[in-house]
């Protein structure tokens, strides 16, 4: 028991969907009602579960820890464990699953169905967190695009068929390409055992494909391949053209899960594969990712902007957060490494949130054109604070999560590049400028439209959705080092790994030059 | 020294005779009406002999002066495709019998095209190797073209003969070839003549051999016979073309560029890996357009095939090993999506149209979500079985070095995701308008249900199928 903890929270969410989809029967209002109690009590006891890794866990130890290893088949391992960088992903999910049920307490098409992929998509997010077999991440980072596509598809808005397809194909290509990247590494190394890989060097001597001279080697090349897979899910600029259909066309539940869990499973995978196995590609392409970060975070600002549909602002808005993480990544030093987790944290927590908000009065109303809204404050006090609350984290106020997370990122780059710091710095003020121009013209303003008349404030279950998700906002904001120090030692290692190998590889060829 | 040949033969002799009694009992009694019982017996015996050939036999043997080679790799071919040609005959029963189809020689010419591949899979030397597969392709003509009075089902056997006996031919011309330069058909004696690099005669040998094979696992460019057969043949005959003869076929090719070939990797290397990649891209692209399901099973074979023949191609006992997990892993999944395609039929008529399928999942969501099992393990998407099959080829082919195979590979595969996609979509977001009546017999539905239930529980150990498969490799490629 003790020793399969980290099994028992990833699997525990399968085991309820099993056995609902094995015990459940009928489609009646008690059938439905009892598909999303029995949903809810298996979240929420996982989380509970999971708050046991967190006691157990111990920050100082930078290595894997909870391991459990067993035999698996062709030559594979079971293997998983968490460290400082993965441990607060795995709570993350296991947070906001119970949130996202409890958020889709009005859906009345096909309950059963829709609570069984949820849970399903839970073990397989966390069991992504806590792999420690490339073939085994690859297999959860991969079974994840089925439900997802089956919700974004089954219970997604108009156009959601297109959208289904798009998102699939798209992460699809990108993660196959991490497949051959993997089993190259599993022929070099020898083994999928990612502690030890993690240790294995990959060669970075130039090699020459059909006339290419392919700088840093084995390495860029295996690097690319990871970074084709990690920047669509991210996802980067000009990769990101998935997010905005899918999100606009998936229900509530299913765009917080996309934007507050599925999209850091690219950050995370650059900080468990790219940085500390490729160092030197890494750091070759350090300036490459930067800049495309900086692009993406102006780029989608303004394309933010201009949106009329207030879930594509949001996801437009999450590319550019994501920007910043990536930035912060690649900074490959501790503060933006640290600002980068703590970004994608607090972004799970915000923008999470800020679906919810729009979930809100769009099972009111039906809609989500920002015209079609205006004067909620008069109807709606209660939805107006929380929403003003949400929307100051987005842009980063102090006092929130968002802010810290900025911040970090900002300061990370700065030591390595000022330019960059610069532009990106420009975003913070565009994303002040969107998100307070949607809040104006969603919440304040006279209440003309005739069908706003007799909208109605936030249910007391709508209320209690939002609490733990305000307080880890504004405790995060206050109190940054609750998750920091997690964090902390095991970024620490990271960036001193990285630094000797990339300095080793310097002064090798620094020596190689003079002679 | 005879009567241990008889021994090592024994699971075909018995096979042979039972063909020949059941024939002779069937015509002299009361002919069709035995043919049902005729089909349990058949399926019995065929699974029997599965059991029996997987279980007792033990090592390497020799029989007919190396003519007949028993071994693992003989073993494990033998066994999927024996248990596949029970299975394929069962779920295909009812469908016989409503479409009056069903007569006593189907069951025993499929024991004859049994006996045909269990010949060639085993096959030391040119002789039985074209023995194997001319009494595997006569009889698969026949049942081709079973459906007499129909157009599209006498057009599918005539065309599949026509293109059979050119494909024969030119097997047979590379053989001759062959002969001519190693003097002799025995394998042994080809691979000592090849040794330290095979002459110009040879390599034509073995080039044209390898087309006459390509044909029968339907490899491009030899794929053109294989959408029109499956299309016009009766499906539960299109159900056996996709699943044992390519086993088969696959078996067979493997063989031949091992065994006899072994000392000249390099030269059929580069050929197969040809074949793989087109024939990956050709089933991938070619499948999208494609709206009757027969038709775009007949790609996706196509397709797979290309994968099984990137494993072969890495020309080392793990390619071998992972091209028979593969086909293992495709020959199942085959058997439950036809167990389903036999079922789908609108008011009494067969329909094949795959938005058909449009609301299926909200009607009978625990067929959809077998289905749905099926075509996510057919894409290659993990945690499903298929995925594993995938990544066992292409850790072959990389080990190999042949990275750029694999490359296209993959991208091929995401190509080919698109279409096992449709059917998903069409089951799970179609709207519902005049759909498929579900109704399923108890066999077929088992079939599926099975299928699809190893497709999500293989995860935990793919039931040892990687042991066997490698201890069987081992005894191909030494």
């Amino acid at each position: 028991m003790e020793q399969s903890l980290l099994s028992i929270v990833t699997f525990l969410p399968l085991v309820a969907a099993v056995i609902m989809a094995v015990a459940l029967r009928g489609n009646d209002a008690a059938a439905q009602l009892g598909a999303k109690r029995v949903a809810f009590v298996a979240t929420a006891a996982t989380f509970v579960i999971s708050l046991f890794i967190l006691t157990k866990f111990d920050p100082a130890n930078t290595g894997f820890q909870m391991v459990e290893e067993r035999e698996w088949m062709l030559g594979l391992t079971y293997k998983v464990g968490v460290d400082g960088i993965s441990v607060l992903f795995v709570l993350l999910t296991t947070f906001l699953m119970p949130l996202v049920i409890a958020a889709c307490w009005g859906v009345e098409h096909r309950v059963k169905e829709y609570m069984i992929a949820l849970l399903v998509l839970e073990s397989l997010m966390i069991g992504v967190f806590v792999a420690l077999d490339l073939v085994l991440f690859y297999l959860f980072f991969e079974a994840g695009l089925i439900p997802m596509f089956l919700i974004i598809g089954i219970w997604g808005g108009k156009n959601r068929i297109y959208a289904a397809f798009k998102f699939f194909l798209y992460t699809f290509l990108g993660s196959v390409l991490m497949l051959v990247a993997m089993i190259a590494m599993y022929v070099d190394a020898g083994t999928t055992d990612i502690p030890t890989l993690l240790t294995h060097q990959f060669s970075s001597d130039t090699v020459s494909i059909m006339g290419w001279h392919i700088v840093g080697g084995m390495q860029t090349i295996l690097w690319i391949a990871f970074f084709a897979s990690f920047a669509v899910k991210m996802p980067m600029w000009p990769v990101h053209t998935w997010l905005p259909d899918a999100h606009v066309q998936a229900p509530t539940a299913g765009s917080v899960v996309l934007a507050a869990i599925l999209l850091k499973m690219g950050g995370y995978g650059f900080l468990r594969f790219s940085l500390p196995m490729f160092p030197v590609a890494s750091d070759l392409m350090a300036d490459f990712v930067m800049w495309l970060s900086v692009i993406a975070i102006i780029y989608t600002s303004l394309v933010a902007m201009v949106q009329e549909d207030m879930k594509k602002l949001i996801a437009y808005s999450s590319v550019a957060h994501m920007g910043y993480v990536t930035m912060g990544i690649f900074a490959a030093n501790q503060q933006g490494i640290d600002g980068a987790i703590f970004q994608m944290i607090s972004h799970g927590f915000v923008s999470g949130a800020l679906f919810l908000c729009v979930g809100v009065i769009y099972d009111r109303m039906h809609t989500r054109e920002i015209d079609a809204y205006g004067g909620l404050v008069n109807r709606m006090p209660a939805y107006a604070l929380v929403f003003m609350l949400f929307t100051m984290a987005n842009v980063g106020l102090p006092g929130t999560s968002g802010f810290v997370g900025e911040f970090l990122t900002l300061m990370g780059v700065f030591q390595v590049n000022t330019w960059i710091a610069v532009f990106a710095a420009t975003g913070v003020i565009l994303s002040a400028a969107y998100a307070l121009w949607l809040y104006r013209r969603v919440v304040f303003g006279d209440l003309i439209k005739e069908s706003l008349k007799s909208i109605t404030d936030m249910t007391p279950r709508e209320r209690l959705i939002f609490a733990p998700l305000i307080v880890m906002t504004l405790l995060l904001g206050v109190y940054p080092s609750l998750a920091l120090d997690v964090i902390g030692p095991a970024v620490e290692n990271l960036v001193h790994n990285y630094d000797v190998a990339v300095g080793q590889t310097l002064s090798d060829t620094a020596v190689a030059a003079s002679h | 020294m005879f009567a241990s040949d008889i021994a090592i033969l024994l699971p075909e002799i018995v096979l042979s005779v039972f063909a020949m009694l059941g024939l002779i009992a069937a015509v002299y009694t009361s002919k069709d009406g035995m043919a049902p019982v005729l089909v349990w017996l058949t399926a019995a015996l065929l699974a029997l002999m599965g059991l029996y050939i997987g279980l007792t036999g033990e090592g390497s043997q020799v029989a007919f002066d190396g003519m007949f080679i028993s071994d693992g790799f003989s073993r494990f071919a033998k066994v999927v495709i024996l248990l596949s040609a029970a299975a394929i005959l069962l779920i295909g029963k009812d469908f016989m019998i409503r479409d009056d189809l069903l007569r006593f020689e189907y069951p025993m010419l499929i024991v004859l095209a049994s006996v045909g591949m269990m010949v060639m899979v085993s096959a030391g030397d040119l002789m039985t190797l074209y023995m194997g597969l001319e009494l595997q392709s006569l009889s698969l003509y026949v049942v081709a073209a079973m459906r007499r009075d129909s157009v599209r089902s006498t057009e599918a056997g005539l065309k599949y003969f026509v293109l059979g006996a050119l494909s024969s031919g030119i097997l047979l011309y590379g053989a001759s070839l062959t002969y001519g330069f190693a003097g002799t058909t025995n394998f042994a004696g080809i691979v000592a003549a090849a040794e330290g690099g095979a002459s110009l005669g040879l390599i034509f040998g073995l080039a044209f051999m390898v087309a006459g094979l390509a044909f029968k696992v339907s490899a491009a460019p030899f794929h053109m016979w294989t959408p029109d057969v499956y299309e016009g043949s009766p499906t539960p005959v299109t159900a056996f073309f996709a699943t044992a003869p390519k086993m088969a076929a696959m078996g067979l090719l493997a063989r031949l560029a091992h065994d006899a070939f072994g000392s000249v990797v390099g030269d059929w290397q580069q050929i197969i890996a040809l074949l793989a990649v087109l024939s990956m891209f050709l089933g991938a692209i070619a499948a999208i357009g494609q709206t009757d399901i027969k038709r775009l099973m007949a790609y996706s074979s196509i397709s797979h095939m290309g994968f099984a023949l990137m494993g072969l191609s890495a020309g080392t006992e793990q390619g071998v090993s992972a091209m028979l997990i593969y086909m293992a892993i495709y020959v199942t999944m085959n058997v439950g999506t036809f167990a389903f395609i036999l079922s789908m039929q609108k008011d009494g008529r067969h329909v094949t149209n795959i938005s058909r399928l449009n609301g299926f999942a909200s009607k009978e969501p625990t067929k959809a979500l077998a289905i749905l099992v099926l075509m996510f393990s057919l894409a290659g998407v993990p945690p499903m079985v298929g995925f594993f099959g995938k990544y066992a080829v292409l850790l072959a082919a990389v080990d190999a070095g042949l990275n750029l195979v694999a490359i296209l590979g993959v991208v091929a595969s995401v190509i080919g995701a698109f279409y096992y996609l449709r059917i998903v979509y069409f089951m799970y977001f179609g709207e519902e308008r005049e759909g498929i009546d579900g109704k399923m017999g108890p066999i077929a539905y088992a079939g599926l249900m099975a299928a699809a239930a190893i497709m999500l529980l293989g995860v935990f150990n793919l039931f040892g199928v990687d042991g066997l498969a490698e201890a069987a490799a081992a005894t191909l490629v030494r």
